[in-house]
């Protein structure tokens, strides 16, 4: 560590205003703040700080995706195999998943960061670590054929339209990796729907076992099955809510399964990263109007599904979890959180059960609480005003 | 007495609270009145370096309102007088000749006397500036009448000083300081104590008060929390509040006709050998004080608390309202991958270290900034330590914005910056709270009055 510090030393002077290499501060800042914790002191205000930093508060939500991402490895494999009739010992599926998420998580950070250095170089301030977050959701929202060039597209446009444009980390109106998710749903959306894309390998067609289908739940919804007639895979193989919960289905990386989604939550609750409120008001919201349909969808087959499908399905609780809860896009109130949580549960399944051009509306609906965010606050906000003036009267 | 419960706040536990014993201090022959201890005043000397005070005479004067006087503590000579860029007058140094002879003042029985008159005796004897004015934070304006008067007697702060211990034999001289503040205003005085201990009698006995106690984390102390549970500031009301031992002040110029600033002081802080208190005079040169008792260099002395105190020298001075000196580590100091390692030494509100595990450990901090500056990002932080009905992110914003309407709006009048201290020390994009707020305090003043 001391040799690095020396390393660091002897470069600073070259990168500093008036040094030889300024166009690069930027650059060395981040790498000196990220071996070290800086030797700034508090020179107004409190004289101590908390030891929280945002790095530490970024990396805690990093970990909180582990184990989304490392189920998400194996059941790109486990789906593969399954679709080519292979067999494969679990650190065979996980090796084969691996090599193939890999390159997308590489692709998102070396595009995306490069792209916020080069802002951060630009505007002058440090490279925030909002990205550090937004590179690793975003290989775990996309399918897995999905092109490296494609990514890297959806990356730079997530970063410098959904993020810089607006003044980078903290002051962003949509969740950038959601942005980039859209982008790519709209802008190539054959390569982001349909039922061949979610298994490695399918939309190439070779090596693929006839029969085989890779319908994720809510296409298989979307065209008319009821709970009883979902299939995994194969025709004769039965797709029940457990595995829907565990996750060995088709879907986007690391959105199949719920239980280690929820591992995810547990550690965001418990160092208290993200808002419990949030999370806990969009399943509410989305059990809530589930349970509406159930009531008065008599008849028609999506609408009879249980409440609690919804939750397990899609990517509903990887939204709920890691999301609704970025704390920039979301209400800042208290008060707020609970209802943007609520609404976006409930709009999600609305979206998903009466439009038919979108099996799933978890992006969507987030996208759309994002831009009413604002509004709620300003409503509960406005109360507090209102109550404050009513208590000058009296 | 109600008891009072805050359940917003934080106690943040470090090392160095200081033990009941009081030793005296060396004496100093040094004291200094600092201006800028004053929110928005411009000083006008009255006196020149050479001059002869007394304990009483004027150093200088409110240069808009010339009725309010800052005299000197001690007896002696004028040492110096410091000025800072475009000759701002930062420090007005008297030596000592410690003779201590003091000017003398009115004396008598406050309820005898006329509104009028004890607020002259007040000003001209230099005891008026203790009396701070919310809003704003600055000193009261004598031509106005308080809906009431707030002391706390409970220093909730980190390492803050046990008042039950400074004032259990004081109980005189409270009462007499009391019976003149309560000329003073045609409302309460509301007097706060710690609800977590006993109320020592010396408190019971105190008549002419609400004796409220409050429990809980910090700030329940802060007289900002205690208004706000107890009579909370409109529009167009003022409420003063004064430090229990500047009550002893004014109790001392009405019951002795003399300025007597002495005061006990807490010496605290992991850096200090023996934590303990010190009997001393309001802007005494600390080095008197911590001369023994800090070996190390490499250390911060502040003026009050960790948490709102300001930076002092070792060669500095007390401040004119503070009662504590704290001496923490600097913390100009790499660490390597700090933001990743467990860090079992550092203390943080949320869990994302392992303090958690250690509620009853006391902590070094430091004063590492612990992180760069970043914008607004994480929410709901801020609200989990004010435990007042405001939204202090969307107050902090419409200081930014310089919103005037929006400020008044959201609860301008109702804070100070210490009531956002702790904002400052839980934020993790590291934005200074207390400055934000007090530049939009500032313009409130410019702007409204």
């Amino acid at each position: 560590m001391k040799f690095i510090r020396n390393i660091l030393d002897n470069i600073k002077p070259h990168v500093q205003e008036g040094g030889k290499y300024e166009k690069f501060y930027s650059m060395f800042d981040a790498a000196e703040t990220l071996f070290f914790v800086p030797d700034h002191v508090t020179t107004k205000g409190s004289h101590i700080r908390d030891a929280i930093d945002l790095k530490r508060n970024m990396f805690m939500v990093v970990i909180a995706l582990a184990p989304a991402l490392l189920f998400g490895m194996w059941n790109v494999g486990y789906q593969h195999f399954m679709a080519t009739g292979q067999e494969g010992s679990l650190m065979d599926l996980f090796f084969f998943g691996f090599l193939k998420v890999l390159p997308i998580i590489i692709v998102s950070y070396v595009v995306g960061l490069g792209v916020e250095i080069l802002f951060a170089q630009m505007k002058r301030h440090e490279v925030n670590e909002g990205y550090f977050v937004t590179g690793m959701l975003i290989p775990l929202i996309v399918p897995v054929d999905t092109p490296l060039w494609m990514v890297a597209v959806a990356v730079i446009f997530a970063v410098v339209i959904g993020k810089e444009v607006f003044g980078g980390t903290g002051m962003n109106i949509f969740n950038p990796a959601l942005i980039a998710r859209a982008f790519l749903f709209f802008a190539y959306p054959s390569s982001m729907s349909g039922d061949k894309i979610w298994i490695n390998g399918m939309s190439e067609g070779t090596g693929i076992i006839d029969g085989f289908s890779g319908a994720t739940p809510l296409a298989q919804f979307t065209a008319g099955a009821t709970p009883n007639e979902l299939v995994l895979g194969f025709a004769d193989k039965h797709m029940s809510v457990f595995d829907m919960f565990m996750g060995w289905i088709p879907g986007s990386i690391g959105e199949t399964s719920t239980l280690a989604i929820l591992i995810g939550a547990v550690i965001l609750l418990f160092t208290g990263v993200a808002n419990w409120k949030v999370m806990v008001s969009v399943f509410a919201g989305g059990f809530l109007m589930g349970s509406i349909f159930n009531l008065v969808g008599a008849g028609h087959p999506y609408m009879e599904i249980p409440a609690h499908y919804h939750l397990v399905m899609g990517g509903f609780a990887f939204g709920a979890v890691f999301m609704a809860t970025d704390p920039v896009t979301a209400s800042q109130t208290e008060t707020g959180k609970i209802i943007y949580g609520l609404l976006i549960g409930v709009l999600a399944v609305l979206i998903r059960v009466v439009n038919p051009a979108y099996p799933e509306g978890m992006m969507l609906a987030i996208l759309f609480l994002n831009t009413f965010a604002p509004l709620i606050d300003y409503y509960v906000v406005g109360a507090n005003i209102k109550k404050r003036l009513k208590r000058a009267k009296s | 007495m109600d008891n009072i419960k805050i359940n917003r706040g934080l106690n943040i536990k470090l090392q160095g609270a200081a033990n009941r014993n009081v030793s005296d201090a060396s004496p100093s022959t040094l004291f200094a009145i600092q201006p800028p201890n004053f929110t928005g005043l411009i000083p006008k000397l009255a006196v020149k370096v050479g001059h002869e005070v007394k304990a009483g005479s004027v150093l200088f004067f409110d240069k808009y309102k010339p009725e309010v006087k800052f005299t000197s503590p001690v007896s002696g000579t004028i040492k110096a007088i410091e000025r800072g860029t475009r000759r701002r007058i930062l420090e007005v140094i008297v030596e000592s000749n410690n003779k201590q002879e003091h000017e003398a003042f009115t004396k008598g029985n406050p309820k005898d006397m006329s509104r009028e008159d004890i607020v002259k005796n007040l000003l001209n004897s230099g005891v008026w500036p203790f009396i701070k004015q919310r809003p704003y934070g600055i000193i009261a304006n004598p031509e106005s009448t308080p809906k009431s008067i707030f002391i706390s007697a409970f220093d909730s702060a980190p390492l803050g000083v046990d008042y039950n211990f400074v004032l259990s034999k004081e109980g005189e001289m409270l009462q007499k300081g009391i019976d003149v503040l309560k000329q003073l205003t045609t409302g309460s005085i509301h007097f706060g104590v710690d609800g977590s201990e006993a109320t020592i009698d010396t408190f019971k006995s105190l008549k002419d008060i609400e004796l409220t106690a409050y429990s809980g984390k910090h700030p329940a102390g802060l007289v900002g929390t205690q208004i706000a549970k107890k009579d909370p500031i409109n529009k167009g009301e003022t409420i003063w509040q004064i430090n229990p031992q500047d009550v002893l002040i004014i109790g001392r110029l009405f019951s002795e006709g003399k300025f007597d600033a002495s005061r006990m002081v807490a010496l605290v802080g992991s850096e200090v050998s023996k934590p303990q208190y010190f009997k001393t005079m309001m802007g005494a040169k600390i080095t008197s004080i911590v001369s023994n008792l800090v070996s190390n260099d490499n250390v911060r002395y502040i003026s009050g608390n960790v948490l709102t105190g300001s930076k002092v020298e070792k060669e500095g001075y007390l401040g004119f309202y503070d009662s504590l000196i704290s001496v923490i580590p600097e913390g100009n100091h790499h660490q390597f991958f700090g933001w990743i390692t467990p860090n079992f030494h550092k203390f943080s509100m949320s869990r994302t270290y392992f303090s958690w595990l250690m509620p009853n450990k006391e902590y070094s901090l430091d004063t590492n900034l612990n992180g760069g500056y970043r914008a607004f990002v994480v929410t709901g932080q801020y609200e989990k330590v004010v435990p007042l009905d405001i939204y202090p992110v969307e107050l902090l914003k419409a200081c930014i914005t310089e919103d005037i309407d929006k400020m008044e709006q959201l609860g301008i009048y109702e804070v100070l910056e210490e009531d956002f201290a702790l904002c400052d020390y839980v934020c993790t994009s590291k934005q200074e709270t207390q400055d934000i707020l007090r530049k939009g305090l500032d313009l409130m003043i410019k702007e409204v009055g």
